[in-house]
């Protein structure tokens, strides 16, 4: 079988299934953010652009909270997306709230300038070569997979992400909860005059997408550098995924994320000079044969 | 009435004309006798440490050490952000030169901006000084006469930095390569030195840039190559990233080493003492290597963003600032600003002086000349104070560090 898959493609097995493996890490990073864009998407009809700012933010209150007040990995897991979802119900309530009644393109344009004001200030106030942050002691080392070597901290990602998304899937999908906000986005009127306060429930959403991403942001601080730009680099390949996913799909963007990562993991092996172009390329063809996305309700 | 309203009109017309023209005029007089300086480099993108605000701290030093405004010669500094793209490069020079009367661009990095931005200052024969950009092609089959190449290049970091991995038995190599001007020029020039020294370079990988963060995957090529080294033609958030990377993925823990074919003391900064110990590099410049140095860096560091030390780049920039304005002293503020060609020549003709760099020169293909300094990261328990990274190896003489003059293809040379 091995020999079979090396004569085929022309590469060594073992690195296939590395790459194959890399492939999925990055796609878990994929999944979790594209997944706070579809849920705020969903929800508030809102292109979310400040995302990216967001996930950078959550990664330097992490090292904020280390440095500052010597508070670790395992807390900043729970502190910081707290803090930035906390942010987020700040501007949504000040700012976006303004915005529902308009075109889609006034939130985009909004929460873009959003975006870039945050990560001006932290370039200002912290440079662009970015701060260290070390892998918590917990989960440093590797395990030799005899076809690579896989640290430690990279399965934890892939496992936290997985459970994360599976858990807000359910959320959504299967609890009151979840109900009401999926009747909220059909018809808010009808919901609020079932005594819901729906004004409340999506500022609470906008304010959970935003944790989500910052919660990406604090596991993304121990293997990229945590600099301003963290959240630029990651972000368009992100809104690609949520569009080839299908906008507003939760499983979509969940399932797109990972498999992209996969097929972006490929292309650095066979052409690595195309891995930034590749998922566009693939976004290019879905909106051409699906124009609402893989999983998405035309 | 009415005349005599008209006439008060006029009279007050031709006074209040009168009036403007004059501080108009000495504007014109004090823009004989100003000097214009362009800083142009990433403001905003993962070179921003290396060069950006501090860059820009560093010129202004220079003008401050000359003590221009006791001569009556005023220089303006302004200001660009090129984001590391070529066309946003070329569009604010021209708009420099020729709508704001910009006499010189200094610092400029990124290679294929760079190389873009040496054409247009070549063209309007104005002054081109490059510091923060990297390929030898400057002072090689891109070579100018209004251009002169200051801090480093991709010849000088291969053969110091290269060489001593090479020395050291890595003979077999893998590239992880930022797939522009920049990288490829490195690669080449690190590979022709492993190569003449009987070495290997067992493959290479291409990044796009910019905009990789991940770099797992071609640490994981470059282990399934075997390779004895793995050669970072990369810089700033890229090189941060490759070598966070690394250690993470355990490269070093099987005996192969990585070359940080080009670090800066920002980037040793951001990964800390604890991953980057033990890793060598090469600059032409290190705060803390003699009095001089530390004496600029007091000078320089209540002005540097974030309480960064200047690095090699930042430092090139106030040095070549500094050698400029030295040689428009001697032609003349109005000469100068006439015929960059002239001011370039000149500055060839006079020797290099400054607190940062010490003696050096210039070459006919506009290379500046300078030692090279081999260097070593410290551990976090040899490391005395914050910012004390390096232990200095060794050092090449200004005279080896860089290409024989000779072999770079300089059209310059032949005539």
């Amino acid at each position: 079988m091995l020999d079979f898959i090396e004569n085929l493609l022309g590469i060594p097995a073992p690195l296939l299934f590395g790459q194959l493996l890399l492939g999925l890490i990055n796609g878990a990073f994929y999944a979790m953010l594209s997944l706070g864009l579809a849920v705020i998407f969903g929800l508030l009809n809102i292109i979310n652009f400040t995302h990216g700012a967001q996930f950078m933010m959550g990664a330097f209150v992490a090292w904020m909270l280390l440095a500052w007040g010597g508070l670790g990995y395992w807390w900043a897991l729970l502190i910081a997306p707290l803090i930035v979802g906390a942010t987020g119900v700040v501007i949504e309530r000040l700012m976006i709230s303004r915005l529902y009644k308009l075109d889609h393109l006034y939130g985009l344009l909004l929460t873009f300038g959003i975006g870039l004001m945050i990560e001006g200030v932290f370039r200002n106030e912290f440079g662009s070569s970015g701060l260290p942050y070390r892998i918590p002691a917990e989960l440093s080392g590797a395990w030799d997979l005899g076809f690579m070597f896989m640290p430690v901290y990279r399965g934890w990602v892939v496992v936290f992400s997985l459970v994360i998304c599976l858990a807000t899937w359910i959320v959504i999908e299967k609890t009151r909860l979840g109900a009401y906000l999926r009747a909220a986005t059909e018809n808010a009127a009808l919901v609020q005059a079932f005594g819901v306060n729906v004004p409340r429930m999506i500022t609470l959403t906008y304010g959970a997408g935003v944790a989500l991403a910052a919660l990406a942001g604090v596991l993304a601080a121990p293997i990229y550098s945590v600099n301003p730009q963290m959240g630029t680099n990651l972000i368009i390949v992100v809104f690609a995924v949520v569009v080839i996913g299908g906008m507003g799909s939760i499983l979509g963007s969940v399932i797109t994320g990972f498999g992209l990562g996969i097929i972006e993991g490929l292309t650095k092996v066979f052409w690595p000079e195309a891995s930034a172009t590749v998922i566009f390329v693939i976004m290019a063809i879905v909106l051409l044969a699906r124009p609402a996305g893989l999983f998405g309700r035309a | 009435m009415p005349a005599v309203n008209r006439r008060s009109v006029l009279a007050a017309g031709a006074t209040g004309a009168a009036w403007g023209a004059l501080p108009y005029r000495s504007a014109r007089a004090q823009a004989a006798n100003t000097v214009k300086i362009g800083v142009l480099n990433d403001q905003s993108g993962l070179y921003r440490d290396v060069n950006g605000p501090g860059s820009v701290a560093c010129v202004r030093q220079a003008i401050a050490d000359l003590g221009l405004a006791a001569r009556g010669i005023n220089v303006d500094v302004v200001v660009g952000d090129h984001q590391n793209r070529p066309d946003v490069g070329v569009n604010i020079s021209r708009q420099w030169i020729d709508r704001d009367g910009v006499d010189m661009i200094i610092d400029v990095p990124t290679s294929s901006v760079a190389l873009a931005v040496n054409t247009v200052v070549r063209e309007k024969n104005k002054v081109f000084i490059n510091s923060s950009g990297a390929t030898s092609d400057l002072t090689g089959s891109a070579c100018s006469p209004n251009t002169v190449h200051w801090t480093y290049d991709t010849y000088m970091l291969a053969k110091s930095t290269g060489g001593a991995m090479v020395r050291a038995g890595g003979d077999t190599w893998f590239f992880i390569t930022a797939d522009y001007a920049f990288g490829h020029a490195l690669e080449r020039d690190t590979g022709n030195f492993v190569r003449a020294a009987g070495g290997r370079v067992l493959g290479a990988v291409r990044t796009p840039f910019p905009g990789t963060t991940d770099f797992s995957s071609f640490l994981v090529q470059a282990q399934a190559s075997r390779a004895k080294v793995i050669g970072l033609a990369n810089a700033g958030g890229d090189t941060i990233n490759s070598i966070k990377q690394a250690a993470e993925f355990g490269v070093t823990r099987r005996g192969v080493k990585l070359a940080a074919l080009l670090m800066f003391i920002s980037d040793v900064h951001s990964l800390g003492l604890q991953t980057a110990q033990g890793l060598v590099c090469t600059e032409t410049f290190y705060w803390d290597l003699n009095e001089g140095t530390r004496a600029f860096t007091a000078r320089v560091l209540p002005n540097m963003p974030q309480g960064l030390r200047p690095g090699m780049a930042q430092a090139g920039c106030y040095s070549g600032t500094m050698h400029y304005l030295k040689a428009v002293m001697e032609m003349g503020v109005p000469a100068a600003k006439a015929d960059g060609t002239a001011t370039v020549t000149r500055m060839k003709a006079m020797p290099t002086q400054d607190d940062a760099f010490g003696a050096g020169s210039i070459r006919v293909d506009g290379r500046r000349l300078c030692p090279a300094y081999l260097l070593e990261v410290k551990t976090p328990a040899e490391s005395r104070g914050p910012w004390d990274y390096y232990k200095l190896l060794q050092t090449t003489a200004a005279d080896e560090a860089f290409r024989p003059l000779a072999e770079g293809g300089c059209s310059l040379v032949r005539s």
